[in-house]
């Protein structure tokens, strides 16, 4: 048996957050915000298959960037936790704070004891009866967590987006004019390996969905197609290219290459 | 070789994983009950303690659990419509007047309860947790052949307690979303108690202590041509013909308010259950019949 090297805690942490941190910037990017009718998900994903959104129960929806991978497992954990609770206790008693935790444990406990920390951002949304009651947490790699209060902008390039977001959002927008917003956040983003080229995104390179505050029972709904493509801003309606040739469509946007990327 | 995720190495490595760890490690499983039986045994419907197993003799009669009665599906143009009676009983003596043992189980199904009521409602109500984590999960509907054959899987799970008497017979019905022909897509499903599974294809079928009537009556009545309307008289016509011979299933109770559950499920619109408004008319249109003829 071989004696370990010895490498300070500190050093042990920093270089998996480095680790953490080069796997969810490669991605392309997704934007949570709260709107007049509840919580709005827009992520820039050209596959129709894996999604970067996606329903856990009644009141709460999941949106990630990362390793594909990794959030599908996390996404699936979800929904069993969510359902399995929703089961044994009632409907009601299945909060997005809770599950935010639960989900901030697990991340919390993988990134010191894995080999590997997740290379994974997600957010867990819960609509509320009233714009109030809207929650967004956003929990990171190393299970930190966040309630925020706005809008959370992850994976890729974040600053651009974030920047632009706190220029252009306001409470209380009505639909169009939040996917507005957010669409024309996320152009701001260079596409990933590409220069600084400006860029429109089409109804092909959207995955929009809402968690609608009036609807019964199960709130969360996708927004795709003509019904998409009705309310995104003009100049967005025309564009449907399908993703450039040799670009993947979705799942992992960029390979991972064993994290040496 | 088994394909699983590896212990997390660390302090507690080798050990089972506790708390919400285990709903990280299922690994590609879809199915809720699965999960549930992996991980809290316990929660499923009609697993009974080794006591109560050991306790020969006493069955529902002794302990005085309710019991759910009569049960119609009729097939129609446009998909399937499903009604049951609102009556539950323990022995000779009505337990509840107003039950509901109808139930919409996702966008395009339904399933409705004769039996065992605790074990039946319990069982309904996993069976839908489990369609719609399969749909999560998957992002797709389960196929209709799925749905059946997982409430197939549910009843034979209960073949121990319906060993002692307290049985389970569900009546599925369904809108096939793959079948182009809406005149072909709605299907009824029936089940024994060892979870044996018959697609009904005559169009009809009645579950429960008062189905012999209300066979007999959608026998004469029905017609798998017919539109909503015609399709949803006939299912009350058959229930109050149940109730009409059978003491333990309800007629429609004028005076309290209380009539049949009518789920009717289509393609465009999904499963609806018909609102109450509609269908205190067509029993005020049934009822008047049968004072002028009481055979119907």
């Amino acid at each position: 048996m071989t004696m370990p090297f010895y490498s300070s805690v500190d050093q042990l942490l920093r270089d998996r957050s480095e680790l953490a941190r080069k796997g969810i910037s490669r991605g392309r990017s997704v934007v949570v915000m709260t709107y007049a009718g509840g919580v709005l998900f827009v992520a820039e994903n050209h596959s129709t298959a894996l999604h970067k959104v996606s329903e856990i129960y009644d009141r709460i929806g999941f949106a990630a960037v990362g390793r594909y991978n990794e959030f599908e497992g996390l996404r699936t954990a979800g929904i069993r936790l969510a359902d399995s609770r929703g089961y044994s206790y009632d409907r009601v008693d299945v909060t997005g704070r809770w599950l935010a935790n639960t989900y901030a444990q697990h991340l919390g406990t993988a990134f010191i004891e894995q080999q590997k920390p997740y290379e994974a951002e997600i957010c867990v949304a819960q609509v509320g009866e009233t714009a109030e009651g809207d929650q967004l947490y956003r929990i990171t790699y190393d299970g930190s967590i966040t309630d925020e209060p706005e809008f959370v902008v992850m994976g890729g390039t974040t600053e651009p987006i974030s920047t632009k977001l706190k220029e252009t959002y306001a409470a209380g927008l009505e639909l169009d004019a939040a996917i507005a917003v957010a669409v024309e956040g996320l152009q701001t983003a260079a596409a990933p390996g590409n220069g600084a080229e400006a860029r429109v995104l089409g109804v092909s390179a959207l995955e929009v969905a809402i968690l609608d505050r009036s609807r019964p029972r199960r709130t969360f709904r996708r927004l795709e197609g003509s019904v998409l493509r009705e309310l995104l801003p003009a100049a967005n309606r025309a564009e449907d290219e399908p993703s450039a040739s040799g670009e993947v469509a979705g799942g992992d946007d960029v390979p991972a290459g064993g994290g040496e990327g | 070789m088994e394909f699983r995720q590896q212990d997390i190495p660390g302090l507690f490595s080798g050990q089972p994983p506790v708390g919400h760890q285990s709903a990280f490690r299922a690994l590609g499983e879809t199915s809720f009950t699965n999960y549930v039986a992996a991980t809290q045994p316990h929660l499923l419907p009609g697993r009974m303690p080794d006591a109560a197993v050991r306790a020969q003799g006493h069955g529902p009669e002794a302990l005085g659990v309710p019991h759910g009665t009569t049960i119609v599906a009729l097939q129609f143009a446009e998909g399937v419509v499903i009604a049951g009676d609102r009556r539950a009983t323990s022995g000779n003596v009505i337990a509840q007047r107003d039950i509901e043992k109808i139930f919409i189980t996702d966008s395009h199904s339904a399933v409705g309860i004769a039996g065992s009521a605790g074990i039946a409602i319990e069982m309904v109500r996993l069976y839908s947790v489990e369609l719609e984590h399969y749909e999560k999960i998957e992002g797709v509907v389960m196929s209709l052949d799925g749905k059946a054959n997982r409430l197939a899987g549910m009843v034979r799970g209960n073949l121990g307690a319906a060993m002692q008497g307290f049985v389970v017979v569900p009546l599925f019905a369904g809108y096939d979303l793959d079948q182009p022909d809406p005149a072909k897509a709605g299907r009824i499903i029936t089940y024994d108690a060892t979870g044996g599974r018959y697609e009904e294809n005559l169009g009809y079928h009645a579950v429960g202590s008062g189905s012999m009537f209300a066979k007999s009556s959608l026998k004469k009545l029905h017609s798998t041509s017919a539109d909503l309307a015609t399709t949803v008289k006939t299912a009350i016509e058959a229930l109050y013909d149940a109730a009409d011979d059978d003491t333990a299933t309800g007629g429609p109770d004028t005076i309290r308010k209380i009539y049949p559950i009518v789920v009717s499920i289509t393609g465009p619109e999904g499963a609806v259950q018909r609102p109450t408004d509609e269908i205190s008319a067509v029993v005020d249109q049934v009822v008047a019949g049968r004072t002028e003829n009481p055979g119907g």
